[in-house]
């Protein structure tokens, strides 16, 4: 039997299995958010030096993975809608860049609260902080390109090239801490045995895993509204239920 | 239709985009001037001590140089776009590639190398040792060329684009982030006794990459925006 492993790839196909997937991915991310957070709360012990305040470590390191990452992953759909002129993955791109943009922020936000008490300042100069703040004007400038150019097939590929290029910039993040001496501290989490206790690993990873699920529903959601934006001309979308009606 | 070789054509791309340049002279006088002016603004708005301005004087060049840049990469492709001559050379049959650095090299020969050659005479200003003078020079020679080629592509993909001058600046400034910090960083080595080296071998690794790059990704930005 042979499978077209291609069926959706097309927005008329991906519209309908976006819209099953959604609830999916939504709900676990709720649960999972959660179940994170109460562990990171209220079951994992008081840091020994940071006291309490350490405790926003649970929402402040998955946020920024995922800010990073989801550029990665945007940069990786607007290099395939590029290079093979599939809509739909210029589509994705497009839609992952918002939410890529709001991880950014939360992550300077909560940055700058766990920075108060840590070091006594809402904001130093490091080369972590600066990078992420970098990668925040990378989003803005994707999204401001691709809105400032009306035909729509050139706003992909247009922002696609930026994206591409603007990705050299996160290895750069990624490497600050070695290249340049700073305050902020190195990671925690190493491959080799970690340094946090159980609990505290739990809470991040439940946290992480919500981001997750929770980026993906909201890309997907919002590659939906895209899909029906462009495709408004198109009989199937006048056909249907929830436009018709 | 004769085909140039390479290096013929890139000669020949440099030297009408220089005649033009030089036709139009207050175009580049216009982003010298800017340069001196954003330099001059910075003791006024901080105060006239010495110490600080010798302090801050290697960074303050550096980001009146990025914003200088920035002001004269609109004018990089929009008037051959306008009157059609950038369609014609995108139909001929040479290498767009190396059309589009031969602009590149112009541009910075018409707005970067002013910069370069003025800068000692504002870092004086500012009080700078000798020493320094010599790593701001090398720093923003190395430097600048890399700041107009990421600027063709921000430049080669707002082409059109109503409100595209400040979209560029947008896209393309936090690209230049690195470069900045570099050059900024081989005056303040030099002027707290340490070698620039480092600082200098990093813009011209830069600037490496960024030359074997960067023509043939404003090609590919020259061909989205065109068709």
């Amino acid at each position: 039997m042979a499978i077209n492993w291609f069926k959706y790839s097309s927005p008329t196909t991906f519209y309908a299995l976006a819209g099953k997937m959604v609830p999916v991915f939504a709900w676990p991310a709720g649960l999972l958010l959660a179940v994170g957070l109460y562990i990171g709360f209220f079951v994992a012990p008081t840091d020994a030096i940071q006291s309490e305040a350490y405790r926003i470590f649970f929402i402040h390191v998955p946020i920024s993975i995922l800010s990073m990452f989801i550029y990665l992953i945007m940069a990786g759909y607007a290099a395939l809608g590029l290079v093979f002129n599939t809509r739909l993955s210029s589509m994705m791109a497009q839609a992952l860049a918002p939410t890529g943009a709001l991880f950014a922020f939360v992550a300077l936000w909560t940055g700058a609260l766990w920075g108060k008490p840590m070091w006594g300042a809402w904001w130093v100069w490091d080369a972590r902080l600066t990078s992420e703040l970098i990668l925040l004007f990378l989003y803005l400038g994707f999204i401001a390109l691709h809105s400032s150019i009306d035909d729509p097939r050139r706003a992909d590929r247009a922002s696609a090239l930026l994206a591409i290029v603007g990705s050299v910039n996160v290895p750069i993040i990624y490497f600050s801490v070695k290249w340049w001496n700073t305050l902020h501290q190195g990671s925690t989490i190493k491959f080799s045995g970690s340094s946090m206790h159980i609990s505290m690993q739990q809470a991040t990873f439940a946290v992480l895993a919500a981001c997750w699920l929770y980026a993906i529903a909201m890309s997907l959601a919002r590659v939906r509204s895209i899909i029906l934006e462009r495709e408004r001309n198109s009989k199937w979308v006048s056909e249907l239920p929830e436009v018709s009606r | 239709m004769r085909k140039l070789s390479l290096f013929g054509l890139l000669f020949l791309v440099i030297r009408r985009d220089l005649l033009l340049a030089m036709r139009r002279r207050s175009d580049v006088l216009t982003t010298l001037f800017f340069f001196v002016m954003v330099v001059s603004l910075f003791p006024l708005g901080v105060g006239p001590e010495p110490d600080m301005l010798r302090k801050m004087a290697g960074g303050v060049v550096w980001v009146s140089a990025l914003l200088a840049s920035m002001l004269s990469l609109a004018r990089m492709f929009s008037a051959d776009y306008l009157d059609g001559t950038l369609e014609q050379m995108m139909l001929s049959p040479q290498s767009l590639s190396v059309l589009v650095l031969g602009k590149i090299v112009a541009h910075w020969m018409s707005s970067g190398l002013p910069l370069v050659l003025i800068a000692p005479v504002l870092g004086l200003q500012f009080g700078m040792p000798v020493q320094a003078l010599w790593a701001l020079m090398l720093a923003l020679l190395l430097g600048t060329p890399v700041l107009s080629m990421m600027g063709a592509i921000g430049a080669a993909l707002t082409l059109g684009l109503r409100g595209g001058g400040v979209l560029v600046s947008l896209l393309v400034l936090p690209l230049c982030i690195p470069v900045l910090i570099f050059g900024s960083g081989a005056i303040q080595a030099v002027s707290s006794g340490m070698s620039a080296a480092s600082n200098l071998a990093l813009l011209g690794a830069f600037l490496l990459l960024a030359l074997v790059f960067t023509p043939f990704i404003t090609a590919q930005a020259l061909k989205i925006s065109m068709e």
